[in-house]
Order: structure tokens, then sequence, then C-alpha cells
């Protein structure tokens, strides 16, 4: 039985921040767009952004596009390829200002302009030791108020949106490779459809779920990557994971570095401000890898806080009530309901956690995706696009400054939408036929779930998962758990192509989903696992004991994990900019 | 602990039955969603909605005990030994604790939520003192869960023609937004019997609210400007 076939001019899969910017940019080109989402738009992860978006608005402090840029490929390690900095440090300004224009809350100062706060990273002058307020905050909020804003726009504009649908896999053209389209599942009828367009961008969110304790929601499976890895394309840099400094402890619910932004810092158990050691300059506010590795190394030597000694502190009562209730009020509620700590009186235990994924679908700043094709590291793959945390721009190279996940969504959002509005028009009307088979892959999944009547569950798979990524990808990775991590992470894939659900019912079937998840997980635990064994330095979010340095002679340059054949290659960094200097790699200190 | 869950498969029951599950809490378990993914860990066909788990997305909302909340933001430490969960009220049920929100999204939609001003945009954002912005805080908040409305009797007994508590906040927000240029259309299309009038401060919006709004307070702040617009 043939699956029935839909068709529009474009699909978006995921309708965060970056897929609603992107439909926005298509639904008013007038073009036919379908947006796919597994969940409500608005109850995609980018609602949980809190701390704000990075514009050089200077609207506090004196500021400039080129030193964002500075402070972007300074705290990549320099993996982050310079042309794509260089191209959303400019848009930076036009997107958010663009997004104030669509409704967006955000604060104000008393002359009426954005708020901005200083935030890891974000300097004057290239690195000077004065902090830039570049953050643009909605209290602590800000991806919440975003992602209603570009929701709402999309309802004025008439975006088709197909609500809990599930995209499956992709659809490629057996003899050129060019995407079709995807297929994808409804939750509540449990029906598979195939979606056709001339162009698809994944706009799917990372894959935070990898790790047991994480800040992610428990959508964000990385259900993009493992579309694009089953369909051959490569998935990049995956051996860089954020470790957030500020997740609560226990529960790793997000506290936003917005916290010390306004003035919060981090105490050890002897109430040492310990940042100032690390980070003379920035203290607190250096990148997250670095407060990360710093608290992870108070917390090894003994100096952690409460009865296990496993967690340090954040303080933030002397900011006092009124500024804690005006700037910073989800934060108080987050800490009241998960750490049983007001933080006007008291401050608020936190270890560092799994929070964002630098990797990536390789794809430049156009959001094309590309691969490496007939001697071209950056070939595109006809018919595909990749933006936001599911894409490898490379923005964010080997460490993310805070802030600067919204703005990717933005820029490349919009981008990817310019790009496939321009391509769609200049194709012929007419859309190459599906093959016969389009839909084998994905039918012969679900007939497994379906046949399958023992097996192991779905979800002892996926702790086993989640452990191994915790114990053997750490803040800091050693060389033998690397190894045997990398063992166990095939063992486990092996394990989830046997799962069994006992629920097989066609309507809502959320056991179901849960499985097709797990295949994705495999996909990006493995990449991750893999790649990060192989590269033999300490960059950005990856340090590991026996390569403590950065090496730029031997690896400056990006992972490519293929699925097929569990294999590695590489390709360059982009160290020349559109129009600017480039910045060399020097030693990274905060 | 003993849950007893509202259970409903379209597919195999004839009809919907209250299950009873004994649940093992380890001692991580803080929110009521914990257990549920215990219990789910046990019966895998056990049905609902979850994503951030922090009270942000509003997915998980339902029916605890009587009262509407979402299960991530729930302590287990504020619930009694035998906890029973039930859909939201008042909405058609998909499958167990998953209501079909199609009628709770229409009336979102009706109100306009999106910003209206069809001047040209200047270069830069357009200015707002903070006094006018703080005028949206307690309103741009809503995570549209639905707990609200389906605690309603105006909107069960309405759902077609009354907007409902959750959209009539979002209607406020917009008016109450100094950059929006649309509140005589907004204030226009909600002067009627139904659409807004069916409030009749019962508060039950009020009092379920997991992010502690108050949709009573602003479908008052937009009756004032009706009848402020009228003398």
């Amino acid at each position: 039985m043939s699956l029935p076939v839909r068709t529009f001019d474009a699909i978006v899969v995921g309708a965060g921040g970056s897929g609603l910017r992107a439909a926005l940019e298509l639904a008013r080109a007038g073009l036919k767009v379908a947006v796919l989402s597994k969940v409500f738009p608005t109850r995609s992860h980018t609602v949980a952004a809190q701390g704000g978006i990075a514009a050089p608005l200077a609207n506090s402090t004196e500021d400039h596009w080129h030193w964002h840029m500075y402070d972007t490929v300074k705290g990549s390690d320099y993996l982050g390829d310079q042309d794509a900095i260089e191209y959303m440090c400019r848009r930076a300004v036009e997107v958010v200002v663009e997004l104030e224009h669509m409704g967006m809350p955000f604060d104000r100062l008393e002359n009426g302009k954005i708020y901005q706060r200083p935030f890891g990273g974000h300097t004057q002058d290239y690195g000077s030791s004065k902090m830039a307020m570049r953050a643009c905050a909605a209290a602590d909020r800000t991806g919440h108020a975003m992602l209603h804003t570009l929701y709402q726009q999309n309802l004025r504009a008439n975006t088709q949106f197909f609500v809990e649908w599930m995209a499956l896999d992709l659809l490629r053209d057996a003899q050129d490779g060019t995407v079709l389209g995807v297929s994808a599942l409804e939750m509540e009828s449990g029906e598979v459809t195939l979606f056709r367009a001339h162009a698809t961008l994944l706009a799917t969110g990372g894959a935070g779920r990898l790790f047991s304790a994480s800040t992610n929601a428990f959508i964000n499976t990385g259900d993009g990557l493992g579309m694009a890895a089953r369909a051959g394309i490569p998935l990049q840099d995956m051996e860089f994971w954020q470790f957030h400094p500020t997740g609560v402890h226990g529960a790793g619910v997000l506290i936003t570095e917005g916290v010390r932004g306004e003035g919060g810092y981090l105490l050890n158990k002897d109430g040492e401000r310990f940042m100032e050691r690390y980070a003379p300059n920035a203290k607190d506010l250096a990148s997250r890898d670095v407060v990360s590795r710093a608290m992870t190394t108070e917390i090894k030597e003994g100096r952690g806080c409460g009865p296990e000694a496993d967690h340090v502190l954040l303080k933030l009562d002397h900011l006092g009530a009124d500024v804690i209730n005006l700037r910073l009020p989800g934060i108080r509620e987050i800490a009241i309901k998960f750490a049983n700590a007001d933080p006007i009186r008291e401050p608020i235990p936190v270890v560092p956690t799994v929070h964002y994924q630098m990797g990536g679908i390789p794809a430049n700043y156009l959001g094309e995706v590309v691969a490496p094709a007939g001697g071209n590291d950056d070939a595109v793959v006809a018919g595909l696009y990749a933006a936001g945390e599911c894409s490898c721009v490379s923005v964010h190279g080997a460490n993310r400054l805070g802030t600067n996940s919204l703005l990717d969504l933005l820029v490349f959002g919009k981008s990817s939408g310019e790009q496939m509005v321009k391509a769609i028009r200049a194709q012929p009307a007419a859309q190459r036929e599906l093959s016969k088979d389009a839909g084998e892959r994905t039918r012969a999944r679900l007939a497994r779930l379906d046949a399958a009547h023992s097996g192991e569950r779905v979800a002892a798979v996926g702790n086993d998962l989640r452990r191994t990524m915790q114990a053997h990808c750490g803040v800091f990775r050693f060389p033998e758990l690397l190894t045997e991590g990398v063992e166990k992470m095939k063992a486990i894939a092996e394990r989830a192509g046997r799962v069994s659900i006992d629920d097989k019912s066609k309507i809502f079937n959320t056991a179901r989903i849960e499985a097709l998840e797990l295949d994705n997980l495999v996909e990006t635990a493995l990449a991750t696992a893999v790649s990060a064994e192989a590269r033999r330095e300490s960059r950005g979010a990856q340090t590991r004991s026996d390569y403590p340095e950065r090496d730029d002679a031997n690896w400056l340059k990006h992972t490519l994990w293929y699925k097929d054949g569990d294999r590695l290659a590489y390709k360059p960094v982009h160290l020349k900019p559109i129009s600017v200097e480039a910045f060399e790699p020097k030693v990274r200190t905060y | 602990m003993k849950i007893t869950i509202y259970r409903y498969d379209p597919d195999r029951d004839a009809r919907p039955y209250m299950k009873d599950y004994e649940v093992a809490l380890e001692s991580t378990d803080r929110m009521l969603l914990d257990v549920l993914g215990r219990i789910k860990a046990q019966d895998d066909g056990v049905s609902f909605r979850r994503s951030c788990r922090e009270g942000v997305c509003g997915s998980d909302a339902m029916n605890i005990n009587g009262k509407n909340g979402l299960a991530c933001i729930t302590k287990i430490a504020d619930l009694p030994a035998h906890v029973t969960l039930r859909p939201l009220p008042g909405l058609p049920v998909i499958r167990d604790l998953i209501v079909d929100m199609t009628q709770f999204f229409t009336q979102y939609e009706s109100i306009k939520p999106y910003l209206i001003n069809d001047e040209p945009p200047p270069e830069r954002e357009r200015l707002q003192s903070p006094e006018a912005r703080e005028a949206l805080n307690g309103l741009y908040e809503c995570i549209l869960c639905a707990c609200c409305s389906t605690a309603c009797p105006s909107f069960w007994w309405n759902p077609d023609k009354f907007v409902g508590p959750a959209g009539l906040l979002q209607a406020y927000r917009f008016i109450a937004d100094s950059r929006d240029q649309a509140t005589a259309a907004r204030l226009d299309d909600l002067e009627d019997p139904y659409r807004l009038f069916r409030c009749h401060t019962i508060m039950n919006c009020v009092d379920v609210c997991p992010k502690n709004l108050n949709p009573t307070q602003a479908i008052g702040n937009i009756k004032d400007m009706m009848v402020r617009r009228a003398v």
C-alpha cells in the first residue's frame, strides 16, 4: 500500500525559534509552507531560554559588531567559521530590532530603548576587562517572549502548521541525492504521510537529552540529526557539548547566566569567590566552558558544598529583592520550586549541566546543508537546509557564548528562509516524483516496532545511553573512559535496534514516539562518543586529561562523523571572514 | 504512593475507566511528573504530554485531585498519599490524559494575538517607557497550558462562543501594549454577549493558574475600558 503524499513549496521541520523565523520568511513571500512540529509550537524548547539575545545595540555601553565577532571567535576557541560569525554579528542588530517591531516585550531602559545586560565573554574593545552590555532581555524569560512573538507573527502570516506531527526520515532522490521531503507521523492518528517540497528545512533543535543531567526539555532528542545521519549526511563537531555552569543541583533545571550578568557570583564551601582565581578579569562572567571546568575542579578538590560536597553555590541575595523580582522573577520561581531556596535570602545550589550542542548538521550561513563531494568540502546538498541548534554553521565552534543561541535562531532562521525563497523561485513549478519505495525506511522502522513482542524496554536502553554519556563524555574527559564509552555506545546501539513496546495502539502512542526518538538519540550519541575519542586535544568544551592543550597544528579542523561505517573525516575551519581581517588563534584567557 | 489515572484509548476501549498504580518513589523524585515517568516505565501505554519539565512550555496540564495544574511543578510533598489524575475538563479526550485543544487555540487565535501597528517601523526599536513595559507584566508570561479556560464553567458551557480566560488575558496583553494601535478594533471585537461578557468573575482561572497570573483582573480591565469609552 502506498503512503499518502502531500506537496508544498517548502517544509519546515520544527517550530522553535529558527523554524518559526524561517517559516515567517516563506509565508510572507507567499509560498505554500508546511511547518511540522511534534509539539505545539510554543512548547518548543526555545521557550526555556532565559537570559537574553546578543546584539550590539550599544544602548548602555559602547559596543560594535566587530567586538561581538571577536568575542564569538575567541569563545569558540577558534573552531568557529569566521565567515559565518561575521555574517551573524553583522545581522544581529537588524534581526533583534525586527523582533522588537514584531511585538517582543523586551525590558526597557529609562530612555525607552531595549534593556541590555552583561553576559559571559561579552567584552568591549576586543577582550578588554570592560564588559559589554549586549544581552537584550525580557526579564529572564527572553526565549518564552521570543517564541510566542514569532508564533504570533506566523498566525498573522497564515503559516500552515502540522501540530503533533513527528518527522521521521528524509526522502532523497535515488539518483542524485536531492532531498525531496520528509516522512512524518501524525501522532493523533498514527498514520504516516510523505511530505514533498522543493526545499526542506531541518530546525529540530538539539539532543540535550543524551545526558542524564540536562537542562533540556524531554523533546530534545536530536530528531533532525538522526534523520540526516540515516540519510547519509555527516554530523559535524559532535564532540563539543556545552555544560552550562548553573543547572540546579539534582534537578538540572537551568539558572540563567543572567544571574551573574546582574551581579551574582559563585562560592565554594569556604565561602570563597573562586572564579577570581580562574579568570582574574571576567571572573564569574568568563566563558561557560571556563566556568564549568573551574566549578568541577573545585568540587573534585574537595571544596564543593553540601553533605556530599558535590555542588557549589550561586549567591544573588545581595542584588536585593527589587532587582530579583524585576529582572530575575523566573529564576526565583525555579529556585523556590526545584531547590527549596528563595534566592532573595539564600544561595542556589548549582552544578555544571549539559545544555547545548555546538555540533550538528553541517550548513553554510545561508542555511544550505553542505557535505564533502567531488573534492569540495562544502558541496551543497540540494533541497536540504538546516538552522538552529540542530545545525553546525559553525558559529559556536567548540564553545558557545551565552545569548548567541537565540541570535543564531533569528539570523540563520531568516537567512535560510530567504535562501529557500530564492531557490524555490528559481525552480520549475513541477516537483519531482517520489520513488515508489520513498517511505520504505520509515515503514520498516514502524513495522519492526509493531511486530516486536519481546525485547528490552525503550526506557531501559535510553537510561543506559544517558548514563554512559554522562560518565564517559563529561566536563573532563579521560582516554580510557572515552575508548570504553565508544564500545559501550556501540553495544547500546545494537540493543536499541531490538527494543519493544507493549503499546501497539495507533492513537497518540507516546511509547512509539519515544522508541522512534531513541533511534535519533543513538545516532547522536555514537557521533559524540566516536568524535570525542578521536580528537586528541583540549579545545573549548572538550577537555582531555591526556591532551590538556589546544593543538592548532593538528586539530584546528572540523570533525565529520558518518553513520555509514561509523567513520570520521575532517575539513578545514573557515578562518577567513567575509570582509574583515581574520582573528588569528591565540591563547585564550578571561 | 497510589495514583489513579483516567484511561481511555479509543482504539481499544469501549469506554473510559480509572486505573490504579502503586509507585515506589526514589529519593530523587520531586514532582508529580517524575511519578508519571515511573508509571510509564511500568505501563508504557499511559499517555500524557510533557516537555520542558520546569513549568514554561505548558504541555503537562491535567486535573490533579480535582484541580487543574502542571504535573512538572506540582510537588509530590504537597500531594496526599492517593492522587487521582484526569484529563483537563471540558475538552474532548484524545487518549488518557491527552485532550484535543483545538477549541482552546481557536479562541486564542480569535483575539488576533499579535502586535498590530501598521506605521512604517523606525530604523531602530520602537521606544517604550519602563512603566509602559511594566503594564505587560502578568500578561505576556502566559504559557497557553489551558489550566484556566478548562477550569472555567463559562468556557465549559460556551467553548465556541466565549473566548475564555486565556484568550482574554492575551487580548488585554495587546490592548495594554503602548506599541499596539488596534485597541478600538480589539474592544469592538469583544463587545459581544458571549466573547467577553460570559465571564461572571467566578475566578477559577486565578485559582488554578500555575504562573500566578490573573485573567479575571485583565477581563475587568477590558470591561472598564469599554465602559469608559461608552461614557
